[in-house]
């Protein structure tokens, strides 16, 4: 079984992103860039089913410009035997994306695309579900938990009540939750050999994609700030507040 | 044209989550209609006709829709989508899960988490955890939005009487099957909906911490009870606890944070709530930074004290 698992280079998690002053986006020069922990997560999943006898190959695959051939030696150095990277420097907007990763799908033929419910920058959690739609494959996103069989994958996701367990015929797109795994840290040594694995490189236009933006960012503007209130020296001196003051309870 | 939103309901009644949207739905047309797609769903569908502002229930009753799967809810959004301007979900788990499948089917960018709107075209929507908004601008048709529900009023959910038009089902497309579902059961108001929410972080240090010091205040506050992901991680409570850039997106009148730092993830969860309480031992814990009222102190103590200065 082939898994494909598509990553993105994201602002790292744990940076304070700050608006730029010109609305036009966010700060990006001199911020760390990592994979989006999301992806992660899906890598580390399909390593473990390689890991498990279940996989025999996983790939992963980027759409972005030339350094996110680092997201990939990422993934790689973590256990990814190999990677595609869809090279543009255009914006590139989840449809579009979807649309990348379908026709990279189309060539490798895989069982399963892995990939991360929602990548910590847009924020947008579409692009899995649009290319399920796109491959008309099932689709469960996600996942806290994927058990493989010979043809069906059964997975169990986190829903708003709680959670729920779909059975999907394979092939099918699962998307990544927090709780599906803990991601590993890559070792030295696999650091070294993920310099050596196989990176292809491909173009929107070879793949015969569009990837025209459908929507236009007019601007970007800092979120409404918050005042921090006081400080209650007590219990009942917060209680009184709340009943008095802030009239809450 | 009209708008459609997609309703959020379990069969038998509508989700609060979809008030809101409606109520989004409204600021764009006032022609509004509530797509009900369930099995068994009669009772759902006649709430539905109830909520106040809608013009038309649109239900469609199959076993392809019982449990709401992406694959079918997306084939069926994606056959009525050439009637409608705009088609509207709650940006809840549910809404998350089958809109951007309906919007790829009809080759249209669905605009994710919209917390305002600004035009027929145009909508601001939250970026990196909240730490940024950007006003977008969108030319495909219909434009396909899911509702940060946060952002609007709800409708009132009676005294409407919206007539109920039985359509035909889409393809069951077979591809999944339902297996199970493990609802956590609660008879506490929804995370989402209430007016008064606790939650409690890793500084709980158990589940029974939960149920012997959260609990009890909950009940005296008739509040929800929520989590940082440190506990749902933990597994002191269970995962639809969460609240977050990744979990639930909550806005209460009152929301009290026990034992949770306030990191920038969690923060974008519950920062629009009206009124912050923060209890923790470290005075310099981000989320004082936000807080309206601050007490510095350990929770094992000021809970059971607050407990019972509810209770005088
Ligand atoms: C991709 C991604 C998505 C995420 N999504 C979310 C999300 O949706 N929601 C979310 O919450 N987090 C999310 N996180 C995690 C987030 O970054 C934090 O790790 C998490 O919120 C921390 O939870 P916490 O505040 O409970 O734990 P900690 O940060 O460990 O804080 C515990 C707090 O408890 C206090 N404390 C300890 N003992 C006591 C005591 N006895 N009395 C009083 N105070 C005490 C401590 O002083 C400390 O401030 C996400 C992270 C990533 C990378």
């Amino acid at each position: 079984m082939k898994i494909i698992v598509p990553v993105k280079r994201v602002i790292d998690a744990y940076v304070t992103v700050r608006v730029k002053a010109d609305q036009t986006g966010v700060e990006t020069a001199n911020v760390k860039m990592s994979m989006n922990p999301f992806c992660e997560i899906a890598v580390e999943e399909a390593i473990r089913l390689k890991e498990a006898g279940k996989a025999d190959e996983v790939i992963a695959v980027t759409a972005g410009p030339a350094q996110c051939q680092e997201t990939l030696r990422a993934a790689m150095a973590m256990g990814a035997d190999r990677a595609i990277l869809i090279q543009t420097d255009d914006e590139l907007q989840p449809l579009a994306v979807a649309k990348l990763l379908k026709a990279v799908v189309d060539k490798e033929n895989p069982e399963i695309v892995m990939l991360g419910k929602q990548a910590i920058d847009g924020d947008h959690n579409q692009t899995g579900q649009m290319l399920s739609a796109l491959l008309g494959w099932g689709v469960a996103a996600f996942a806290s938990k994927i058990e493989c069989g010979d043809d069906n994958v059964t997975v169990t996701r986190e829903i708003d009540g709680g959670l729920e367990t779909l059975k999907l015929k394979l092939p099918a797109v699962i998307t990544t939750d927090l709780r599906l795994n803990e991601p590993r840290y890559a070792s030295l040594p696999n650091i070294m050999k993920a310099k050596k694995k196989q990176l292809d490189t491909m173009t929107p236009d070879e793949l015969g994609v569009d990837i025209a933006p459908r929507f236009k960012t007019l601007k970007v503007t800092e979120p409404p700030e918050r005042q921090a209130g006081i400080m209650v020296d007590s219990v009942s001196d917060l209680v009184e507040k709340l009943r008095n003051e802030a009239k809450v309870i | 044209m009209s708008v459609l939103v997609i309703a959020e309901h379990d069969n038998s009644s509508i989700k609060p989550s979809t008030l809101p949207t409606i109520t989004a739905a409204r600021a764009l047309d006032s022609d509004v209609h509530v797509l009900v797609a369930g099995a068994g769903s009669d009772e759902a569908a006649s709430a539905a006709g109830k909520i106040h502002g809608i013009s038309k229930v649109l239900h469609c009753d199959d076993a392809a829709y019982e449990h709401g799967l992406a694959e079918n809810m997306g084939q069926l959004i994606a056959k009525i989508a050439p009637d409608y301007s705009h088609i509207l979900a709650p940006a809840s788990f549910f809404g998350k899960n089958i809109l951007p499948r309906a919007a790829a089917l009809v080759d249209v960018q669905q605009i994710s988490d919209v917390s305002a709107i600004e035009g027929a075209d145009t909508f601001v929507r939250p970026i990196y955890a909240g730490n940024g908004f950007e006003t977008v601008q969108i030319s495909d048709t219909p434009k396909m939005l899911t509702i940060r529900t946060t952002g609007f009023d709800p409708v009132k959910s009676e005294g409407g009487s919206a007539p109920v038009e039985n359509i035909d089902s889409a393809d069951d497309t077979g591809l999944t099957e339902f297996v199970s579902r493990e609802l956590t059961k609660s008879e506490r108001p929804e995370l989402t909906a209430a007016d008064i929410i606790i939650s409690g972080g890793r500084g709980l240090a158990s589940g029974e911490n939960f149920e012997k010091l959260i609990e009890p205040i909950a009940d005296k506050l008739s509040a929800a009870i929520g989590a940082s992901r440190a506990a749902v991680d933990a597994g002191y409570v269970p995962n639809d606890y969460q609240v977050g850039q990744t979990g639930k997106i909550v806005a209460p009148n009152l929301y009290i944070a026990v034992g949770i730092s306030g990191a920038i993830q969690h923060l974008a969860g519950m920062k629009d709530s009206k009124v912050i309480v923060a209890i923790n031992k470290d005075e310099e814990a981000p989320i004082f930074q936000i807080s309206d009222y601050g007490l510095v102190g350990d929770l094992f103590e000021i809970l059971p004290e607050l407990d019972k200065a509810l209770s005088a």
